[in-house]
């Protein structure tokens, strides 16, 4: 799947969040998208998963999402929302269980090809283990792998994940980046939305870096990622590094503050 | 794999299937049971074959004319308001949505008020539903116009209660107006919800729009599913929340406007019905619509028999039956939700 963001502009309550944007992504592509908070990545996102009413135009293969129709773009882009709030008790598998939802008949039951989805799309995550358990019974960490199984569940060509590591800790937030790239390398598409540079510039193929509504760069992690700008979206600068044959990144002074700046 | 992680229990269709059919067995039991007892002692099989054969004899006459009635509109206003305060909760995703609590009964009391005073409930049959169900919907878009997207218990609950007074308000002022007390006095006993003393007519005047609303309502269940994560999960797998909006909205108004419009409001059958199914279907919203249909028609069934085995002269309303049993139910739901945030 091909998607074509075209100048695409958003204004929220009066206020425009986003302007003038130009994105292209591809299956098989690990994408992250950075910037500072109400850099508008949340925005662009919901833009490109077509949940948000805008100017400009999205295509996906060359189509608008009306021609496609809601049923069918549902089963080729899955979107995992910020913040994961889940309204009822349901046990992890039923969470999970529904993003088979775009491709069941009306009326109709689950499959063995929706039970498959479903079981593969937990053990990817590490989740199979609490199945059975309630969501209010799961620590966040255990609650965001449901639902990024959820997600996964889906076996969308493209995957938008916001914020997808929040409330993980290191070893899972590693394992998380990881299984995206496995499943970019399966040939999906992944665009990720991400605070942490350092798991970005060492995990993604490419970012995507956004401030105050535009697209500051956009191009492979070290482009991206230089002090320029770091300074100009974030404010900061950084500390580099090298393991394993790789260039790392770490936030390491703020520039508006004396005390780290030193 | 799928050896591996074989299908649970409570995922399979099948054991929800045997579920609902155990629920509408309950629910004719019941039925039979409020068929069977009454003020009057009935011979239940002669009086049904009098009737079949029609022969107009005194025990046929009080089965249809009395009991039958009394025991089809229990079940269908019953399975009517479970279904739409399961439905109302899933929308709104909380579980303190109810017709009456969000004063959609009231506003549909209201409706059907005025077209008794109006006078259109003599012209034709239907205005008297349709008079509720207009107030029903009114109710409806006026809170989801209030609370928008994912309400918060105390918004949810605020503005039930300003609907409320204000359907009430107007309710008081047209009885404030009424032309003589009498009619003032038949409208207060109305309103407090009774199955009593309805006939054949007002079933087959509301079956109709009852099956309307259920239909819209279950429509909605896969979508109601999807609504469990947000709004925004739920477009992205494919929902129109726009259409589903106006299938629910619909929905509650039809079958709840046309249940209040014949019985007067009968109050939290919608609250404590799902609330305690909910557990049994796995928290999954969209399987609770049937289940809490049926559920409802049992409660409402169960309460008009136990207020016919009172020795209580008059006869206590429904709606205050149900009012005493709902109202300390919604206590302790509050009570437990405040614990729990």
């Amino acid at each position: 799947m091909l998607i074509e963001a075209k100048d695409i502009a958003v204004a929220l309550g009066g206020k425009p969040v986003l302007r003038g944007i130009d994105l292209t992504l591809r299956t098989g592509e690990l994408v992250g998208l950075i910037g500072p908070n109400g850099a508008g990545k949340t925005t662009l996102l919901r833009v490109i998963a077509n949940l948000l009413p805008h100017a400009g135009a999205v295509l996906y293969d060359r189509e608008p999402a009306k021609a496609i129709g809601h049923k069918a773009l549902a089963r080729r882009i899955a979107f995992l929302a910020q913040g994961g709030a889940v309204h009822w008790q349901m046990r992890a598998e039923a969470v999970v269980a529904l993003g088979r939802l775009p491709h069941r008949r009306p009326l109709g039951e689950m499959t063995a090809a929706d039970q498959d989805a479903i079981a593969r799309a937990m053990l990817a995550t590490d989740a199979a283990s609490f199945r059975d358990r309630t969501l209010d019974s799961l620590s966040g960490g255990e609650r965001m792998r449901v639902l990024l199984a959820r997600a996964l569940a889906v076996e969308a060509e493209m995957l938008l994940a916001d914020e997808p590591l929040a409330g993980l800790d290191p070893r899972h937030q590693l394992e998380a980046m990881t299984l995206l790239r496995r499943v970019a390398a399966s040939g999906a598409g992944v665009v990720v939305v991400l605070h942490d540079l350092t798991l970005a510039g060492r995990f993604c193929d490419r970012l995507v870096l956004l401030d105050q509504g535009r697209i500051l760069a956009d191009g492979p992690p070290d482009a991206v990622l230089g002090d320029d700008h770091l300074s100009q979206a974030f404010g900061i600068s950084v500390a580099r590094g090298r393991r394993d044959g790789e260039d790392f990144v770490l936030p390491w002074h703020s520039l508006n503050d004396k005390e780290t700046a030193r | 794999m799928s050896a591996a992680l074989d299908t649970p229990a409570a995922l399979a269709p099948i054991a929800y299937w045997r579920l609902v059919l155990l629920l509408a067995l309950a629910t004719l039991a019941m039925a039979a049971v409020s068929l069977a007892i009454g003020y009057a002692r009935l011979d239940l099989w002669a009086a049904l074959a009098d009737w079949l054969a029609g022969r107009q004899t005194l025990p046929a006459l009080v089965l249809a004319e009395l009991r039958l009635p009394r025991a089809v509109l229990g079940a269908l206003v019953g399975f009517s308001l479970g279904m739409a305060g399961a439905a109302m909760q899933g929308l709104l995703r909380n579980p303190l949505a109810e017709p009456g609590i969000l004063g959609i009964s009231s506003a549909a009391a209201f409706g059907a008020v005025v077209v008794f005073y109006s006078g259109f409930a003599g012209a034709f049959a239907l205005a008297l539903p349709l008079g509720g169900i207009a107030g029903a919907m009114l109710a409806v878009l006026l809170l989801y116009g209030f609370i928008g997207r994912g309400a918060g218990t105390m918004t949810l609950i605020l503005a039930g209660v300003a609907i409320n007074s204000f359907a009430g308000a107007m309710t008081s002022l047209a009885l404030n107006l009424a032309p003589n007390p009498y009619a003032a006095l038949e409208i207060v006993f109305w309103l407090m919800g009774s199955l009593a003393d309805r006939s054949l007519v007002h079933v087959w005047l509301v079956l109709p729009l009852m099956l309307l609303g259920w239909a819209l309502l279950l429509s909605c269940a896969p979508a109601l599913d999807g609504l469990t994560l947000g709004e925004d999960t739920a477009r992205s797998l494919g929902f129109d929340l726009t259409w589903l909006r106006a299938r629910l909205i619909g929905g509650a108004a039809l079958s709840v406007g046309s249940a209040v419009a014949v019985t007067g409001a009968i109050g939290f059958v919608g609250l404590v019905v799902p609330h305690l199914l909910r557990p049994l279907i796995g928290h999954r919203p969209g399987r609770l619509l049937l289940v809490s249909g049926f559920g409802g028609a049992i409660l409402t069934l169960a309460a008009d028999t136990a207020l016919r085995l009172l020795p209580i002269r008059p006869e206590l309303k429904l709606g205050v039956v149900t009012a005493l049993i709902g109202a300390p139910f919604l206590f302790s739901l509050i009570h437990r939700l405040r614990q729990e945030a």
